[in-house]
């Protein structure tokens, strides 16, 4: 038989791709049908974002945190105003905390539910993703009641968080907790034990706990490694120490134990909202500093100091005074950081956004590598990429 | 989180090891800051990497800062973790359009993306990077766009040409003039410290002119 002259073949994978989440392009190298090489495109939803809050002021540039990872909005807003409140020394009152912390944990419930259903979906499995919709679209209903939006919320403010609930939210988000619970039982009962679902993922793309530090990772990326490292613990925030749960980790770091780890930290979250409806304190929801916060509409009615102050805060905003903290929190995908500059003007001087995703991305040619071209699929999907936040 | 005495105490001593790279440190709310020099900032982050009073295994960010006013315009900081001493630390060098940083890329495989981003916002370079391209800017784009210089409106704009078929760039077009509202009180703001106001000049003592 003649000599044949095999090429590797260069494929390219996006950007307009299901699978990919978004809009990534992937230029990969194959030898038959393993992946060689693999080379994100990224930057194609890239909307300069940290430029846009160099010229806004501090309360204008929270929206923008919405847009980032969009299936996780209040996440990121959180990490935004720590930030602030670290610069000028605020503090929230402890029923503004607790709000808080339900919100994260239900902005967590929203994140995996459309994660651990979309890599079910990449995979093969729809039903589960249709049934988590619902599940998703009954969780936006109390984004809706607190903040008025379903996906991007602008709720957490300087100071605590703009309104409190409305009457009976506590009792209708109890009421809602067993339901939740019934469906990740139905969801793993599809999946959990599912052959395909097994054969697509247990042993593809693993990660040693070395590797997955020398990359960067965070959340549930970095614990199914089998490293209980998660910041609501080791680096609490916002009363995080108050409740009780535990940190699922995996024990072989490959796609199969960041879907067991993410199910199980549903799990948990439903156990801190729990927590947090039992334990929910009275008082304000946000700082009386008026510095930060505006003066409730009533008093607006009647005094007129209270609407000077309201307007100048909406207008010219605060000042923050100068000086710089990295302050992260525990997203929904792994650590949430924002590296603020203030100069002492009522707009950040720098803002850098840390987001999880862009890290993981980075590892995507390391993650693939060796690994089938239908392969790549499974390990996008259990990576929890959402391009709002990767590319900013 | 690690308190303050302890960042400290890890400040003086990254400070003391280090004496010829760490221009200073500092603890500012609770996180501890150390300043180097750019030419030495491998030896530094190795030396944080490895120390066993340090360990800062998980590089967590890289960025760069602007300020347009200094000879050496840019800050790169390093954002590290240490998960064994729950610790977080800031390396800040400075940097010049001329003047390359040493990639860490050889110590921290994280550190490929985020530099690469600080290339294509600020136009650093990075010495022995092994990809320096662009990485979020569009294919051919020019400029770096996060530099205090660039303006937030860009230079160009796209559009589907559908005589041509095709996406064509154009200069950027404003129906209205782009406006940055100064929102500083009168009395407080820039522009104010530049004039004297009607009437202030009683305060000095002097008699109006």
């Amino acid at each position: 038989m003649a000599e044949v002259d095999i090429k590797n073949m260069t494929l390219n994978f996006g950007p307009q791709h299901p699978a990919a989440h978004g809009v990534l392009r992937l230029v990969m190298e194959l030898d038959g049908e393993v992946i060689d090489r693999c080379d994100p495109h990224i930057g194609l939803l890239h909307r300069g974002t940290e430029k846009l809050i160099e010229y806004k002021t501090y309360q204008q540039a929270i929206p923008y945190f919405d847009r980032l990872d969009y299936v996780s909005p209040m996440a990121m807003e959180h990490a935004y105003v720590l930030a602030i409140e670290k610069l000028m020394g605020v503090d929230v009152p402890v029923r503004g905390q607790a709000v808080r912390v339900l919100f994260s944990e239900i902005t967590r419930l929203l994140n995996h539910l459309l994660n651990v259903t979309s890599h079910a979906m990449d995979v093969g499995a729809i039903t589960p993703a249709i049934w988590g919709y619902e599940e998703r679209e009954k969780l936006m209903e109390f984004y809706e009641a607190v903040a008025g939006a379903r996906l991007h919320a602008n709720y957490f403010r300087v100071g605590g968080v703009h309104q409190d609930m409305p009457a009976g939210m506590a009792a209708a988000i109890a009421d809602y907790l067993p339901n939740l619970l019934k469906y990740i039982d139905d969801m793993e009962t599809l999946l959990t034990d599912n052959r395909i679902f097994k054969q697509r993922n247990v042993d593809i793309s693993v990660i040693s706990q070395d590797e997955a530090m020398d990359w960067g990772f965070s959340g549930v990326m970095l614990r199914c490694t089998g490293l209980p490292w998660d910041l609501r613990k080791s680096q609490p925030y916002d009363g995080y120490e108050k409740y009780d749960f535990d940190i699922p980790v995996g024990k072989n770091g490959d796609c199969y134990d960041r879907y067991l780890c993410r199910v199980e930290e549903m799990r948990q979250s439903v156990r801190i909202i729990e927590q947090v409806l039992a334990t929910l304190p009275d008082g304000p929801v946000s700082s009386a500093d008026r510095t930060v916060v505006a003066p409730p509409r009533a008093e607006m009615k009647q005094s007129m100091e209270a609407l000077i102050q309201h307007f100048k805060l909406y207008t010219e905003g605060f000042k923050v005074p100068a000086g710089e903290t990295y302050t992260a929190i525990e997203a929904p995908k792994g650590e949430f950081g924002v590296y603020l500059m203030a100069d002492g003007s009522n707009m950040p001087y720098r803002c850098k956004i840390r987001s999880p995703g862009y890290v993981h991305l980075a590892a995507l040619d390391h993650l693939c590598k060796g690994h089938l071209l239908a392969d790549s699929v499974a390990v996008l999907g259990s990576l929890d990429i959402v391009f709002g936040e990767v590319d900013r | 989180m690690a308190d303050e005495a302890a960042l400290q105490e890890l400040g003086q001593h990254i400070g003391a090891v280090l004496a010829d790279q760490v221009i200073a440190t500092s603890v500012v709310h609770g996180e501890l800051m150390v300043t180097a020099r750019a030419e030495h900032v491998l030896k530094v982050v190795t030396f944080l990497r490895d120390d066993p009073q340090c360990l800062f295994k998980v590089l967590i960010d890289i960025c760069g800062v602007d300020f347009p006013e200094r000879a050496k315009r840019f800050d790169v900081v390093y954002n590290l973790l240490s998960m064994v001493h729950n610790q977080r630390v800031r390396v800040k060098v400075e940097a010049d359009e001329m003047s390359p940083v040493p990639s860490v890329t050889g110590l921290h495989n994280s550190a490929n993306w985020f530099e690469r981003e600080v290339w294509d916002m600020y136009g650093v370079m990075f010495e022995d990077h092994p990809d320096l391209r662009r990485l979020l800017t569009d294919y051919g784009f020019e400029g770096h766009p996060l530099r205090k210089d660039f303006p937030l409106t860009g230079y160009v704009e796209v559009r589907y040409d559908e005589e041509r078929k095709r996406v064509v760039y154009e200069p950027v077009k404003l129906p209205q003039e782009f406006r940055k509202f100064d929102f500083l009180s009168p009395w407080e703001g820039a522009a104010a410290a530049a004039q004297v106001l009607p009437g202030d000049e009683k305060a000095d003592g002097q008699e109006p002119g």
